[in-house]
């Protein structure tokens, strides 16, 4: 057994037995990633020398202190968008290769707080924007489970880390699906929460009113571990929530008796794919077999929240990228006589094609003369689906559904047609407009690629969300299924 | 009919500051034209009486104590610049 199959509990109790050390995990996870990295390119940037020294650190301070970080010794990944003071963040970009932040994100803080250790920062599509991580400047992340196959995206770098065991667990951003969908398609769990529970200050905005950073690891109770460390109220985040942070771990009791469960009819349709289908189907059986009952709904504005999020999305983005000017830091590029010239020079090498396009699809939206048509039709049709959830809430503590139409496509299948790419987000990104939490758990296998289980929540009840993904997780075996590298 | 012209399309990167060729517009112009036809499918929702939401949390303008704090020392603001002078930003000419 290696030692990332066990939890965070039980390697916090073997550290302090001494049957570890530190160093030991902090070992384990650059030996893994020398071993397995080649294949699979999760990684852009790693910590090392940090790492090892601040494991030496924490070591000799075992069994010296009276508490102890809740994340004590425990090595972890960072998605690139996350900004690391002195580490390297590029968001994937050509536009940041170069860039060392100058101050830490709220989150690392705080995982700094709770005595984690950085091992690195993980691929991603560039500034979140693709479902494949294909859009990445640097390099493709490949699926552990079949490295033909695209690891699923944003966040593919964190969760094929965690799949792959270079990490017990990372963290990645959730604007339309991005750590649900690639935690689907990797075999681990992926929650984004509800949106102010976590601090976005420090991640790079893609679109601000949806972001969202969040766990990816291999076990439920280790989500909420991570969680517990990230959430709360944060001065620097005006959108943070001044909501009270539960306990999380208390939550996963495996009791779900009397729980009610609504399945969209919406979720199980139409382009979703039969094995898709029965894993959920299949899965409804278990929660009801532990006492649970379930009943067909309708979330009827479910179909337009494509269209909804890639207008509003894009138009957030065209925004929250202007900064990239290649003034105050970044690539500046050489080419440009004049100002102006600078700038649009700056910004044609250091984009990508499917960051242009959201820019301009976004600029276009909000521009003089179209903003009514399409920006504002696009947030009134925000409100309809967000009083969908709210209407079924009303009667329901969950909703269950998949987490992705079909288990992950091939690198090169659909990157060149962003229309199809975005159909891939259908059963993700509505949950991003509403602002609810939810997670994807692992819920089956399909020709040999996981598939994910899409529990979704009320806002600020990532509890309820935890406990019947625990009740689900600990009645089957999926996750304990390990990729062959 | 087309939703978006190469014209427009140019106009519209012009706006976000990005340079394009003329190859990369006509590609820009076919994708985009293709997603905003798509988004149209919107205008099968009838939203008259319907409040645009910005924001999913209830929440209004959040306040807090002014308090002066240290700002960024200068060395360490200018630490990514791709060009600086005399501890400032240098860019190119802005006057033709």
């Amino acid at each position: 057994m290696a030692l990332f199959d066990h939890k965070i509990s039980e390697l916090k109790q073997m550290l302090h037995r001494k049957e570890i050390s530190v160093s030991d995990l902090v070992d384990e996870s650059y030996k893994r990633i020398q071993e397995v990295d080649g294949k699979v390119e999760a990684f852009l940037t790693l910590d090392e020398e940090r790492a090892r020294e601040k494991a030496k650190q924490l070591d000799n301070e075992i069994g010296k202190k009276d508490t102890y970080g809740l994340l004590f010794g425990m090595p972890i990944g960072i998605k690139d968008n996350i900004v690391t003071k002195d580490l390297r963040t590029t968001c994937a970009s050509k536009i940041l290769e170069n860039f060392d932040p100058i101050y830490d994100a709220t989150v690392m803080r705080k995982l700094e707080e709770a005595e984690a250790i950085t091992i690195g920062k993980l691929n991603m599509d560039e500034f979140a924007m693709g479902s494949s991580t294909e859009t990445s400047a640097f390099k493709k992340t490949k699926n552990p489970w079949n490295l033909e196959a695209v690891p699923g995206g944003s966040s593919g770098g964190s969760a094929a880390a965690v799949s792959a065991g270079e990490v017990p667990f990372a963290l990645g951003s959730d604007t339309g699906g991005s750590i649900r969908q690639p935690a689907a398609f990797c075999g681990v769990v992926g929650l984004k929460p509800t949106y102010g529970r976590v601090s976005r200050f420090g991640l790079v905005a893609f679109a601000s009113s949806l972001d969202q950073i969040g766990p990816i690891t291999r076990t439920v109770e280790d989500n909420a571990y991570l969680l517990q460390v990230i959430s709360g109220l944060d001065p620097m985040d005006s959108t943070s929530a001044n909501v009270e942070v539960p306990d999380y771990i208390s939550a996963l009791t495996g009791d779900i008796k009397g729980l009610k469960i609504a399945v969209p009819k919406e979720y199980l349709g139409e382009g979703v794919s039969r094995e898709s289908r029965e894993s959920v189907l299949a899965a409804l059986k278990v929660l009801e077999g532990l006492g649970a009952e379930w009943e067909e709904v309708s979330l009827p504005h479910s179909k337009y929240g494509i269209a909804t999020y890639y207008l509003l999305a894009s138009s957030e983005a065209s925004a929250n990228l202007a900064r990239f000017d290649g003034v105050r830091y970044g690539y500046r590029s050489d080419n440009a006589e004049t100002l102006i010239d600078m700038y649009k020079q700056t910004r044609a090498e250091g984009f990508g094609n499917e960051v242009k396009r959201r820019i301009m699809l976004g600029t276009f939206a909000l521009s003089s003369g179209y903003y009514d048509a399409y920006y504002k039709k696009a947030q009134q049709v925000r409100t309809l689906i967000k009083k969908d959830f709210e209407d079924v809430f009303e009667k329901y503590d969950v909703i269950i559904g998949p987490t992705t139409p079909t288990p992950a496509f091939k690198i090169g299948e659909k990157i060149d047609d962003p229309l199809t790419m975005y159909a891939n987000d259908i059963l993700t990104i509505n949950v991003n407009l509403a602002g609810v939490p939810a997670i994807s758990v692992p819920c089956g296998f399909a020709n040999g690629l996981p598939l994910g289980l899409q529990i979704i929540g009320k806002h600020f009840d990532e509890s309820t969300v935890y406990r019947v993904a625990h009740a689900y997780e600990q009645a089957t075996d999926f996750h304990k299924q390990k990729p062959e590298l | 009919m087309s939703r978006i012209s190469k014209e427009q399309v140019k106009h519209v990167a012009h706006l976000a500051r990005l340079a394009i060729t003329e190859e990369e517009a006509e590609m820009f112009t076919n994708q985009l034209d293709a997603i905003i036809t798509f988004a149209e499918q919107l205008n099968e929702l009838d939203t008259e009486n319907v409040q645009p939401t910005s924001h999913v949390l209830d929440m209004k303008n959040v306040m807090r104590e002014d308090q002066p704090e240290p700002g960024l020392p200068r060395e360490v603001a200018l630490k990514n610049a791709p060009d600086q002078k005399d501890g400032q930003f240098r860019v190119p000419a802005i006057l033709e």
